[in-house]
């Protein structure tokens, strides 16, 4: 199954985010194996070079390591997976946030409707 | 010498108010997949044909891995043409062997797995398959081929889209990092995803070469958004 990207922004920025996301939802586990470039290239349907450079760019950040021996592998650092699952969120609320602004919502009115929302779902 | 292909100069006109093509000068390395991209009449398949040597151009000149085109860099360009050479009558097997014959570098095990997955029977002949079937055969004989320069025309005109996505998949399950692909297409929307680089034509120019991040970022659009407003009618 190919994964879906938006045709109007880079590649790579996708493919950094998808992974990102597999890591930061346990799918690659702390210092689990990750595929091969070629392989994943193949299971998103992309070009293998831009799959390296999305490798690349998050073996810049550190997330994820290469060892020569043993191909690629999530770090170990859950401390960093954890701040990078809170940064994450945080785009997700404030862009929430933004969208509820341009519907006319106060932040405080954003805030009870969630509210609301949590306490529904909760009955 | 990192450099696959390397064109100075290149002019060819098929009379003095035709210039297919008009003094294009373009270096493009290895490892790369590259779409060639233009309207119809923009010179693509032209300029393809003189990467083959089979035109001569009026001026310029090309070179393939440092050698001019001629019989030697034949042997490391695999090509897929826009219009079919091969005899319909000939079996599929008949075919491979014919190309053993023809390239030192074409893997007849490599053909018959592809050919298998697609459930070809290699035994038919070829005007017994459907369109789609035979362009993915002919597109199966060049990617079994272990070239430094791939040059497809038109690949994935004419096929459903699940066999495009096949075709796309065979392009980059085959690709060898030290190779480079160049594809001719209209079909922007089903290939960008696998382009490194896109070359843009019109009229015979070289109108833009660029990396499709570069556009993306630069322009926030799809390479099909952006030819669709270079090019607007």
């Amino acid at each position: 199954m190919a994964w879906d990207l938006d045709s109007d922004r880079p590649i790579y920025a996708q493919l950094v985010e998808r992974i990102q996301m597999q890591i930061v939802s346990g799918q690659y586990p702390p210092g689990g194996k990750l595929p091969s470039v070629r392989d994943l290239a193949a299971v998103a349907a992309v070009n293998p070079n831009t799959m390296q450079k999305a490798f690349a760019e998050l073996e810049r950040s550190g997330l994820i390591i290469t060892q020569r021996t043993n191909g690629r592998t999530v770090t170990e650092d859950e401390e960093m997976i954890r701040q990078i699952k809170a940064e994450l969120a945080k785009e997700h609320v404030d862009a929430f946030f933004i969208k509820m602004k341009k519907l006319g919502y106060t932040e405080q009115e954003a805030v009870e409707l969630l509210k609301k929302k949590y306490e529904g779902e909760k009955e | 010498m990192n450099e696959l292909v390397e064109i100075v100069g290149l002019t060819k006109a098929y009379d003095a108010k035709n210039v297919a093509v008009n003094n294009i000068t373009l270096t493009l390395p290895r490892g790369k997949i590259i779409g060639l991209l233009g309207p119809n009449g923009s010179g693509k398949t032209t300029l393809i044909k003189m990467m083959n040597g089979l035109l001569t151009p009026n001026q310029g000149s090309i070179k393939i891995n440092g050698q001019y085109v001629g019989v030697e860099s034949k042997a490391h360009v695999a090509y897929l043409p826009d219009r079919t050479y091969l005899s319909g009558g000939q079996k599929i097997s008949q075919i491979l062997d014919y190309f053993c014959d023809f390239y030192a570098d074409f893997s007849k095990e490599k053909a018959l797995e592809m050919l298998h997955s697609l459930n070809i029977d290699p035994s038919v002949r070829l005007k017994t398959l459907s369109k789609g079937n035979k362009e993915k055969v002919q597109l199966i004989l060049v990617m079994s081929r272990q070239a430094d320069l791939y040059i497809l025309d038109e690949p994935i005109a004419g096929v459903d889209p699940a066999a495009r996505d096949y075709i796309l998949r065979t392009i980059i399950n085959n690709y060898n990092p030290e190779a480079t692909v160049i594809i001719s297409t209209h079909l922007i929307g089903d290939i960008e995803q696998v382009l490194d680089e896109v070359i843009f034509m019109r009229y015979g120019h070289l109108v833009l070469y660029t990396s499709v991040d570069n556009i993306r970022e630069q322009h926030g659009k799809s390479v099909d958004a952006y030819f669709r407003e270079v090019f607007a009618c």
